[in-house]
């Protein structure tokens, strides 16, 4: 019998998963000895006319990583949708948008703006990127940039979702011994749905600090604090840290080494909202009760949006910002 | 773009305490205030998570008004700053995704103050008249999500 088939591709993403893929070392030998890779853009040359050309459902598993930021992303996340039985939501990207989602809270003119004619940007003709462009060898294309980012859930259906950015890597590991009793029939599949490879807590849950007087009457960016102990709650240090909201299943990685969560595996179970969740837990430890004293305390978050939806602006319930969303056809 | 034929869909979140029995005031001593609000009664306004606001407010509501009792005159003693904190926390937020201010009120009315309470509501439609219908573009669903019977592993790994 031939091995069933691997596939991973990337849309709209950094890279990051298919380094946390192969960070799984040796392990990576056993994803060769079980499957066949049938497509996987990072590690291997192949064509898009080859998956084209596949049957439908050939593709056992596809662990699609990106978010959905152009034309092409949608086509693949379609394509691949169709010649996978299982396809996976892989990394934040996929499953919440991720930084790439941060993007929905400016316009697409604006992106253009910021990304061709910053201050530190050369290009003195005012060069923009085209969806088609005609040269003597005739016309090149560019996959347009759609109006919003939408996650792979938001575009076609999704059997499971693995969070964080990127996974960790011993989670991956245990997702793929999981696989591979599968193909050997010593295990069943878990429910459609389901998250693997993470918790089913909050990071504060995972978390070793003391939490103790659970009031913050100040909150400051990490490179203003003077000093952090190594002990209590980074919260209550002052770092807005995103535990409280987001699920487990990276041992409290951050928090350990004196970085506050930032959100990456997105919202916790039971939650609708990450950052709405966040602005929740924050809001009520603020240790203040008069506005303009709230104020003065809240002034500590620059960038309210970007902070609380750090990770999980493109699945939350506004998904972008209104003139963003107003381009979308 | 303000429609003289716009009513604004208003969500309000009372309190159990003070502001829902304003409105049951409001309503018993007859005095008249815009329909325009569809009241929604939880135990304390430290109940209302931003994301009750959030969903009301995706889901086509105009504006959502938060209503508790008088600082210093919650039934769960302080809850009601919680609202507060929240509620300033949320508008700076709301700012980046472009929703305006007067969207979200949060207002304070005891249960002997219905006429306030009234008045607070008439003010609150007239403002969000003025801004016009929110519209929020209708968050697209997961595909299909109906729980399929999970594949044998004989058919999947086929």
């Amino acid at each position: 019998m031939s091995k069933p088939k691997f596939a991973m591709y990337w849309a709209a993403s950094c890279g990051g998963c298919e380094i946390a893929v192969l960070n799984i070392d040796e392990k990576v030998l056993d994803l060769d000895a079980n499957f066949d890779v049938a497509f996987w853009p990072a590690a291997m040359d192949a064509k898009y006319k080859d998956v084209e050309a596949m049957e439908d459902e050939s593709i056992l598993v596809t662990l699609f990583n990106g978010s959905i930021r152009t034309d092409e992303n949608e086509h693949l996340a379609k394509l691949l949708r169709r010649k996978s039985k299982i396809l996976v939501a892989f990394g934040s990207c996929a499953n919440e948008g991720c930084i790439p989602g941060l993007a929905n809270l400016s316009p697409r003119e604006q992106i253009f703006e910021r990304a061709y004619e910053s201050p530190s940007t050369e290009n003195p003709n005012h060069l923009r990127p085209q969806a088609a462009c005609q040269v003597p060898e005739g016309t090149l294309t560019l996959p347009p940039l759609q109006a919003v980012i939408r996650t792979l859930d938001q575009v076609v259906e999704v059997d499971y979702h693995v969070p964080g950015c990127p996974p960790e890597s011993h989670q991956i590991a245990a997702i793929l011994d999981v696989l591979i009793q599968v193909v050997k029939g010593e295990a069943e599949l878990p429910p459609k749905g389901a998250v693997l490879g993470a918790g089913n807590s909050t990071v504060c849950d995972e978390c070793a600090r003391k939490r103790d007087v659970k009031v913050i009457d100040k909150l400051s960016r990490i490179q203003e604090l003077p000093q952090l102990n190594t002990t209590d709650c980074l919260l209550e240090q002052g770092l807005l840290c995103a535990g409280p909201a987001t699920r487990s299943g990276c041992n409290s990685r951050c928090p350990n080494v004196g970085a506050p969560c930032i959100g990456c595996y997105g919202a916790a179970p039971g939650v609708l909202d990450q950052g709405a969740r966040l602005m929740t837990a924050i809001a009520s430890v603020v240790d203040a009760n008069e506005p303009e004293a709230i104020d003065r305390v809240l002034n500590g978050i620059p960038d309210p949006a970007g902070s609380f939806y750090r990770f999980s602006l493109a699945h939350s319930l506004l998904r972008a910002n209104r003139e963003a969303l107003a381009e979308e056809p | 773009m303000s429609d003289s034929t716009f009513e604004p869909v208003i969500i309000g979140f009372t309190c159990n305490w003070c502001s829902y029995r304003a409105a049951d005031l409001a309503g018993t001593a007859r005095i008249k205030y815009p329909p325009n609000v569809r009241l929604i009664r939880v135990m304390c306004s430290g109940r209302i998570d931003p994301t009750f606001v959030l969903k009301a407010l995706s889901e086509g509501a105009d504006g959502v008004l938060i209503a508790g009792c008088h600082p210093g005159e919650c039934h769960y003693l302080e809850q009601n700053y919680k609202a507060l904190r929240r509620h300033r926390l949320l508008q700076k937020t709301l700012a980046q995704f472009g929703i305006e201010p007067a969207r979200v009120r949060l207002t304070w009315a005891s249960a002997a103050e219905g006429a306030l309470f009234a008045e607070e509501i008439a003010a609150m439609v007239n403002e969000v008249k003025a801004l016009g219908p929110l519209n929020w573009p209708a968050r697209p669903l997961p595909v299909a999500t109906a729980p399929a019977e999970i594949p044998k592993l004989s058919e999947v790994a086929a």
